[in-house]
């Protein structure tokens, strides 16, 4: 820099007002400079977040406080849409984006982004992944390997109106079948609360089914694109052909079958045509506020009882369906040990408690519902962690997107579905679409 | 533009002088022209023409962006997969009618709302123009939601109001069949676009000479023999250029679509399409060529609207 000073020292009178510019820019870049040194002391990392009640943040600002000025994390929003969230991690993973230091992945699309992701390091797994519930962990895992730490796992339960059980007959403190509750709702002339939308409600539903039939939609998860076998023609792809088909073919949905995803299943259940419902625990505050503003009668949060999602086979225990949301590290990333040392901050058991007691998603570590909070505010707290025991992850491949859309396509509307086409039909076309020969 | 007409200039009077020389005011004309155009020039070919060799490029390839390394060069492997699949025909044909309908509707509510507007009283003109733009003036995606949530089964109202109506019930779920959902998709379409259409047939209204339709009805011309043999005539150029740039803009629809069905049951259109493969799907190459073919269906629909329909683009502006 004082080179540049000697030159234009220089008497050069015509070029002055560029100089002076010159010098002005040199001198803020120098400025700005100084600023960087002094924060470079403690490095900032970008946790990518998806939207919630304010939860991530709060646990950003709690791991910096804990860093003792090692790092700072920063929060970073995603769209609401979780189909949206992975398409701009993707893009932002491919483009070797470096400030993806902490993102928020939903485990379907961890085995597509797992190669822009760094390895867990073995301490870190072990540290992390010491009580987890089973369903969770088999989230976070993609070839046997774990490639993202477990934060927070969600999980359908079955949702039901105690008095319409009672009518129908149904003892629930024992595990109901689908074909139970779908006679009582025809019984009772009431609508089942279940996701017949085009979307990833769908997948979520057919893959839950066939899970509890004992099948399942990929078989071989880890092959090439066009080596991809398909479980949906077996058995038990037909018998969730047949629950999902009678559904939408004797109305049991209701008229919005066709359009409806979990925030209409929940609308329709605190209607007088409620009955049972399939859905996330995210019910229960939603319930809880309606009631507070005066929108909902207490008598129907009064009769709202819960339950382990319905059975496929009386005999057979069901597989819910996994959610929920893990942490990853990316590749690209500037300080991925600090970063993996943030992610033990964050999902240790008092952060998840502290999570899902404000924010109202299930933690994926078995020791942090043993705070005695979570029974008072969530009373179907311990229903929903055998939930998370028995829940089953959907297929986990790189090519869950058009295994995915493929389902959307073909199983909606729920009453066009028949049992002895609809999943021939489906796999032919996913198939087809994996070999790269029909569009989607 | 200014060289254009520079050269159109200098074309006219080579054909009557072969051996003119270009005087120096012309040159200077001329170079003036290219340091006024020539920097948007410049930045047009870098935002539009690379991208769209870019895309022509990579639509060459199976690539998809979660795995770059497996990218393979198939030739127009990507074109023949989308043209002889049904999907891209049903698309099209989704697009086209959407285009026809909502273009003809338009048409007919533009020209009365723009011979409202030219008949109006001085006193309430301001307040007419402004109250029929406001649709134009909301954004998409937000006339989107508001007539996606009027229609919608469980907050919608319309199903309440026209209840009475013998083919509205309150079980009519609008978004979960083809036909309903076109509907709806078109009628937000046609609420928000016909104020533009409008105003392009209030400019052509403007420029019909008021002595012509004055001698007509001195002649005893009725309304009607007025509008179909004086008016309309006069202003068949803007007609056709508010036909043809409402098309364009009808044949790329998104918004409207990607907002209420998403494609689903039957209402997908070709440029979401192109979006669901590319950055949904991440397949780069095969999202490239729907891109470059929707471009070249553009392009046609502005070709055979200039060549066949002899559009004149520049009548309208007095460029001539």
């Amino acid at each position: 820099m004082s080179k540049q000073l000697n030159r234009g020292d220089r008497p050069r009178p015509r070029r002055s007002p560029q100089f002076k510019a010159t010098l002005g820019s040199l001198a803020l870049t120098a400025t700005l400079l100084t600023g960087c040194a002094a924060e470079a002391e403690s490095p900032t990392l970008t946790w990518y977040i998806n939207p919630d009640d304010g939860g991530q943040a709060e646990l950003a600002k709690r791991c910096t406080e804990a860093a003792n000025g090692q790092y700072r994390i920063e929060t970073s929003l995603l769209p609401r849409d979780a189909a949206a969230q992975r398409e701009q991690l993707a893009r932002r993973l491919a483009a070797g984006d470096s400030s993806l230091d902490i993102m928020s992945i939903d485990p379907p699309f961890i085995p597509e982004l797992s190669v822009f992701l760094e390895p867990v390091p073995d301490d870190v797994a072990e540290r992390t992944t010491r009580n987890t519930l089973d369903g969770a962990l088999a989230g976070a895992m993609w070839q046997d390997e774990l490639v993202t730490v477990p934060f927070w796992a969600n999980t359908q339960i079955l949702w039901y109106r105690e008095s319409v059980a009672e009518a129908a007959g149904l003892d629930m403190s024992q595990p109901v079948t689908w074909d139970q509750i779908m006679e009582a709702a025809a019984n009772q002339d009431k609508e089942l609360g279940v996701q017949g939308a085009p979307a990833e409600s769908m997948t979520v539903w057919v893959n839950g089914l066939i899970e509890s039939a004992g099948g399942r939609i990929l078989r071989n998860p880890g092959a090439p694109a066009d080596e991809l076998e398909l479980g949906l023609t077996s058995d038990a792809g037909r018998e969730a052909a047949r629950i999902i088909g009678t559904i939408g073919d004797k109305g049991l949905g209701g008229p919005g079958l066709a359009t409806s995803t979990e925030n209409d299943s929940l609308t329709q259940f605190q209607t007088d045509a409620g009955s049972f419902m399939v859905n996330y625990p995210f019910v229960w505050p939603a319930m809880n506020a309606a009631v507070e503003a005066g929108t909902l009668d207490q008598s129907v949060l009064e009769d709202t009882g819960w339950a382990v999602w319905p059975r496929v086979h009386a005999d057979r225990p069901a597989a819910p369906p996994l959610g929920g949301i893990n942490l990853g590290v990316g590749a690209n990333s500037d300080h991925p040990e600090l970063a993996f040392d943030a992610i033990e901050c964050i999902v240790q058991p008092e952060h998840q408690t502290y999570y899902f007691l404000t924010n109202g998603n299930p933690p994926s570590n078995s020791q942090a519902y043993e705070d005695p909070r979570i029974e008072d505010q969530f009373p179907m707290a311990d229903t929903i962690r055998k939930s998370l025991e028995l829940a089953a992850p959907r297929p986990q491949t790189e090519y869950y997107n058009e295994i995915s859309t493929g389902i959307q396509q073909e199983w909606s509307p729920p009453g066009g579905v028949e049992p002895d086409t609809t999943p021939a039909q489906t796999q032919e076309f996913i198939l087809a679409v994996l070999r790269g020969e029909k569009l989607l | 533009m200014s060289s254009t007409t520079a050269n159109r200039r200098g074309a006219h009077a080579a054909e009557k002088r072969p051996k003119q020389v270009h005087s120096d005011r012309v040159k200077a004309e001329r170079r003036l022209g290219w340091y006024l155009a020539g920097p948007a020039f410049i930045v047009m070919l870098a935002v539009t023409l690379y991208p769209i060799l870019q895309a022509f490029v990579e639509s060459l390839f199976s690539l998809r962006l979660t795995a770059p390394d497996e990218s393979q060069f198939i030739w127009f492997g990507n074109y023949i997969t989308i043209l002889t699949d049904v999907v891209w025909w049903r698309d099209l044909g989704v697009t086209l009618l959407i285009t026809v309908i909502t273009v003809a509707v338009e048409l007919v509510l533009g020209f009365a709302l723009a011979l409202v507007m030219h008949k109006a009283l001085k006193s309430v003109r301001g307040l007419l123009r402004t109250a029929i733009l406001v649709p134009y003036g909301i954004i998409t995606v937000v006339s989107a939601y508001a007539w996606f949530y009027a229609f919608d089964i469980n907050s919608g109202y319309i199903n309440s109001w026209f209840g009475w109506l013998p083919f509205i019930s309150e079980d009519t779920n609008w978004f979960a069949g083809t036909w309903t959902a076109l509907f709806v998709i078109m009628a937000s379409e046609i609420w928000k676009t016909t104020p533009f259409i409008s105003l392009l047939l209030l400019a052509g209204l403007a420029q019909v000479p008021g002595e012509l339709t004055e001698a007509a009805e001195v002649d005893g011309a009725t309304w009607w023999e007025r509008m179909r043999r004086v008016i309309i005539p006069n202003m068949k150029a803007a007609i056709m250029v508010a036909v043809l740039f409402r098309a364009l803009d009808a044949f790329r629809i998104f918004d409207n679509v990607f907002i209420m069905t998403n494609g689903e049951y039957g209402t997908e259109v070709l440029s979401l399409l192109a979006y669901r493969t590319s950055i949904t799907r991440l397949e780069i190459g095969l999202g490239s060529a729907i891109s470059v073919l929707l471009f070249i269906c553009v392009l046609l629909i502005a070709f055979i609207a200039i060549k066949l329909f002899k559009v004149d683009l520049s009548g309208n502006t007095g460029d001539k």
